[in-house]
Formats: C-alpha cells, sequence, structure tokens
C-alpha cells in the first residue's frame, strides 16, 4: 500500500467540504527499532466525529496519542512525517507541547479521576493555565456539557472516585471540555464501561460534535458505525482504509475492511 | 459419572501444607514480637523507679540518684531536628528529581546502584566522612549541627529510595490526565505526584529519622561528648545525645548507672514512639484526603 493511494481515497468529497482540524501526511512513529505506525494519512474535519478502528496492537492509540504529543513521555519514540493542528507543524520545534495539549483534550481508555473533589477535576485544568474567570459557572457548564452536572449538582465537593466508572469517565470528559479546547481525542472512552454507559458516552459525542472536533479510537466496530462520520481502518501501522463511516462499513473498497467490519478477523 | 466431592488423600497433603506454613509465620511473628516485649519489660523494669520529672531536667552528674538525662534529650532533639531540616528536602527533591524528571541512561543507573550501597555502608564510616568534612574542613567543630550533617548524610539514601518508591507507586495514568490538560512537569509534580506519594514518603522518612536517633557510632566519632552539663542553645554548641548518655552509664561499674541506662532507654523509645504517631496521623490524614 503507497502513500499515494492512501491519500486519494482520503480525499473523499465530504472532507473537502470544511477544513480539516488535524491533519496526518505520512506519520510514521517508531519505538525505538519498531515501526507501530507506518505512514499512515489522516484528515479530522470540523465538527466531525473521525474514528480509528482496527485490531488490537494495530498502532491506533500510538496514533491518536500523537495528536496532543502524549507519546513523548513514552522514551524511544521517534516521529516523522507532519501532523498539522490548524496547518500548524505540532511536532515543530518552536511548538510547545503543554499548548497543545491544552488546545487539544484527551480523554483516556480508563477513567481517571484525580483522587480529589469533582469540583477540583474539573476546575484545576482552568486554574494552571491561568483562568481568572467564573471558576463555579466554569465547572457547571463543563459538567453540563458531559451530561452529568444532574448527577453531582449537589455533591460537588465529593470525592471523584466515589463516582461510579460511567459517571468517573462523563466527569474525565468534563475535565478536558473544561479548557475549553477545539479537539477531543478519546482513546476507547468507553471500552471499560458497562453497556448502559457505553450509550450514554456515545449519546454525548452526538452533543458534543456540535461544538468540538473529536477522534476517536474504538476497537468496537458497531460503535464506530453508530457514532463516527469517517472511519479509519488501521491493521499492523498501516492505513488500510479511510471515507465516509457508512461507505466504509457498507461498501468497503479493501478487501482487509470488509473482512474485519464483517467480522471475520480481529 | 459423578466425581466425588469429598476431600481427597491429595487435597489433604495439600490442605497440611497450607497449615504448617501458616502455623510458621505464625511463631515466627510472635517471637519477634515476644523478644521485643521483653526487652521493653526488661528496661521499664529495671528504668522505672529512676524515671521522674528529675530525670528529666536534671543534667548528668557522678552521683546516680541526681543523675538525669536533660542534655541529650535535648541534644537528641536539637540533633534530629536538624537532621530532619537537612535530610527531607534533599532527600524527596534527589527523588523527584531520579523519578520525575531524569530519564533512563547508563549515568542514572549508575547513580541508582551508588544510593543503593550507600544506604548499606556501615554507619562509621559516615562519622569518619562527617569528622573530615564538617568537624575539619569546614570547621564546624564538634557542634552539633556537624552531627546533624553527619546524620543527614547517613539517612539520606534510606529516604531517597523510600521516596522514589512512593512516588513509583502513583499510577501513571494520573501524571497523563494532568499533562493532557496542559500542565507542566512541575505542576503534575506538585499537585498530583507529591500528594499521592506523601505517605509513603512519610513513612521513609520517620523511619530514616528513627534510626538516626538511635546511632551513637558516627556521633562518637565526630566527638559528641559523653559529659555535657549545659542544653545546647544554638546549631554551633557542643552536644550529646541519648544512645551516647546511654552507653556512657551502661559502661560505668555501679548498678545504679545500668538502671538509669535503662530510664534513658525508656525515654529514647518514647521519642521514638511519638515519632512515629505522628507519621500516623499525618498518613491517616493525607489519606483521608485521597478518598
Amino acid at each position: 500500500m503507497t502513500a499515494a493511494m492512501v491519500s486519494t481515497r482520503g480525499s473523499v468529497p465530504a472532507i473537502a467540504e470544511t477544513a480539516p482540524v488535524l491533519e496526518a501526511r505520512d506519520v510514521t512513529i517508531r519505538y525505538g527499532e519498531k515501526t507501530a505506525i507506518d505512514r499512515v494519512n489522516l484528515t479530522a474535519p470540523e465538527y466531525k466525529i473521525t474514528a480509528i478502528i482496527g485490531p488490537s496492537g494495530c498502532g491506533k492509540s500510538t496514533f491518536i496519542r500523537a495528536f496532543n504529543r502524549m507519546n513523548d513521555f513514552i522514551q524511544g519514540t521517534s516521529l516523522s512525517g507532519d501532523l498539522l493542528y490548524r496547518g500548524i507543524d505540532i511536532y515543530a520545534p518552536e511548538t510547545d507541547p503543554v499548548e497543545v495539549r491544552r488546545r487539544i483534550g484527551m480523554v483516556f481508555q480508563k477513567p481517571n479521576p484525580f483522587p480529589k473533589s469533582i469540583f477540583k477535576n474539573v476546575s484545576w485544568g482552568p486554574i494552571i493555565n491561568g483562568f481568572k474567570g467564573d471558576v463555579h459557572g466554569l465547572v457547571e457548564s463543563s459538567l453540563r456539557k458531559a451530561a452529568l452536572w444532574d448527577e453531582v449538582a449537589d455533591r460537588l465537593d465529593e470525592s471523584a472516585l466515589s463516582l461510579s466508572g460511567g459517571q468517573q469517565q462523563r466527569l474525565c470528559i468534563a475535565r478536558a471540555l473544561a479548557l475549553q479546547p477545539e479537539v477531543l481525542l478519546m482513546d476507547e472512552p468507553a471500552s471499560a464501561l458497562d453497556p448502559v454507559s457505553t450509550a450514554r458516552i456515545e449519546d454525548l459525542l452526538f452533543e458534543l460534535k456540535k461544538r468540538y472536533t473529536i477522534v476517536i479510537v474504538t476497537h468496537n466496530m458497531q460503535q464506530a458505525a453508530r457514532v463516527s462520520d469517517f472511519t479509519a481502518f488501521l491493521d499492523t501501522g498501516k492505513m488500510v482504509e479511510f471515507g465516509e463511516t457508512d461507505q466504509v462499513f457498507t461498501r468497503p473498497k479493501e478487501k482487509r475492511t470488509e473482512d474485519y467490519v464483517s467480522g471475520r478477523f480481529g | 459419572m459423578i466425581a466425588s466431592l469429598e476431600t481427597s488423600s491429595e487435597l489433604q497433603r495439600r490442605r497440611a501444607k497450607a497449615r504448617w506454613f501458616r502455623r510458621l509465620c505464625q511463631v515466627l511473628t510472635w517471637l519477634c514480637l515476644v523478644l521485643l516485649a521483653l526487652l521493653l519489660v526488661h528496661a521499664t523494669r529495671e528504668g522505672l523507679p529512676w524515671l521522674n520529672v528529675g530525670f528529666l531536667t536534671e543534667f548528668p552528674s557522678r552521683f546516680p540518684e541526681r543523675a538525669g538525662i536533660k542534655s541529650a534529650l535535648f541534644g537528641t532533639l536539637w540533633l534530629i531536628s536538624l537532621t530532619a531540616f537537612f535530610s527531607i528536602p534533599f532527600g524527596v527533591a534527589a527523588a523527584v528529581y531520579l523519578e520525575e524528571y531524569a530519564g533512563k541512561n547508563r549515568l542514572n543507573s549508575l547513580i541508582e546502584v551508588s544510593i543503593a550501597n550507600l544506604a548499606g555502608v556501615p554507619s562509621i564510616v559516615y562519622g569518619i566522612l562527617g569528622l573530615t568534612v564538617f568537624v575539619r574542613w569546614l570547621a564546624l567543630g564538634r557542634s552539633v549541627l556537624a552531627g546533624a550533617l553527619t546524620m543527614s548524610l547517613l539517612i539520606l539514601p534510606v529516604i531517597i529510595i523510600a521516596s522514589r518508591e512512593a512516588l513509583r507507586a502513583v499510577p501513571g495514568s494520573i501524571r497523563h490526565a494532568a499533562f493532557a490538560l496542559g500542565a507542566t512537569r512541575w505542576q503534575t509534580t506538585r499537585h498530583h505526584v507529591l500528594p499521592a506519594a506523601l505517605p509513603g514518603i512519610l513513612t521513609g522518612t520517620i523511619l530514616a529519622l528513627s534510626r538516626a536517633i538511635g546511632e551513637t557510632a558516627p556521633l562518637i566519632m565526630i566527638g559528641a561528648l559523653t559529659y555535657v552539663a549545659f542544653v545546647p542553645e544554638g546549631p554551633m554548641d557542643a552536644f550529646t545525645a541519648l544512645p551516647i548518655q546511654i552507653f556512657n552509664w551502661v559502661s560505668r561499674p555501679q548498678p545504679e548507672f545500668h538502671e538509669l541506662a535503662a530510664a534513658g532507654i525508656v525515654v529514647l523509645l518514647t521519642v521514638l514512639l511519638m515519632m512515629n504517631a505522628v507519621a500516623v496521623l499525618i498518613r491517616h490524614r493525607s489519606s483521608r484526603d485521597l478518598q
């Protein structure tokens, strides 16, 4: 599979309509000698949900973590190619990774609230980033956007660890939203949750995409089919197919994609 | 075929082994406790008649009935406060640097191995180092400051190792959560990693300080006095400490002084217990905040 073929497939008409917020061009990521991501191209258009699917170990988590430079913390990772945020190179020498992470929020696979109060979980990010306005209002609006406010409004001072797993994950979403990012990266945000909590998170995603550009990694194909506008299928570090979700799931161009989405492997 | 659910002979053998192991652990635990209790009871019984307010407020004397432990008690308090003052900031800072900032490379693994080795160096060696560096080169004399600096060197490796363990036990997901919110390394460490590691750091630190309180050899080496009839009023004053006073009394021929030594041991143990109680209290506080 050459990079040229991938990029032709990537330029489906709908993607051209709105400017991409995130763009990956020929991105290769290595852990030491091992290549985790091999010349991948991807665009994430504004106010759309772009899903990255693929079997375990295909490099999808590594790939999404590259967008907010979370791979910087893993020693021995190197990246080549271009990752762009509204045309700005995320890996340029003059780019500050702390600034990148402030603009591009992330929700992790396992809910990881701070062992502090619900309020502090949401307010901490804005405060350390110099937020001077109405913290209480910001906490409330963030919790509302994450569809958690009604459940925690009267217990903001309680520990975040007293919440259920699904609530904790929505708290983590609220925490990310409090920084008012443009982009939300979600690394299998529902994989550690029960079906009911998963459904709530998925409903939430539809709400969130009105204001945010979302990239979501999932190993759950039904989830990708349900929530996303675009789907990228990765296998062993290579982009097999990228296009509108409807097309990828119903009329895949690649045999491997068809095998995967129909459950024949992975 | 219906399998039998009765105990098989093979399962009985496994159970017997399990019972024996359990019993062995029990016996060994109790043995430790009994030995400690014996020591305590013995010291308390011998020392109790001598334990009164006068014992705490009098200076040492060659007459046992007038001898007290005031200078040694204050010397120990001075020594341990100064030691904590020097060793905790350095130890925790070194642990934070090694665990949170320094990458994995050969120099750092060398540092790591060296610290582990230093933790095992006999205390008398630190005494010689203290004598050379602090007492002579830095001309601090036989002061409580020189003693505290020597003690700090002695317990620094232990504090660093314990603090690193505590920092390592903080889940990486907490750090990632903070970084993903645009926090700097320092903000992440200051607000999330250190508070979560605090109970472990405190335990290690208090244990290290407890070790320092009981150390005698390095103090004798740097020339702490054995007969002091005053309380140190500043870090540059000469001093004695509880273990030295106890050692001094034990080495006298009169049996009364041996009983005084027992009383001194009880005082030393009480100071230790109080320190540990403070540690438990702080631990309890900080772990309650985390829940």
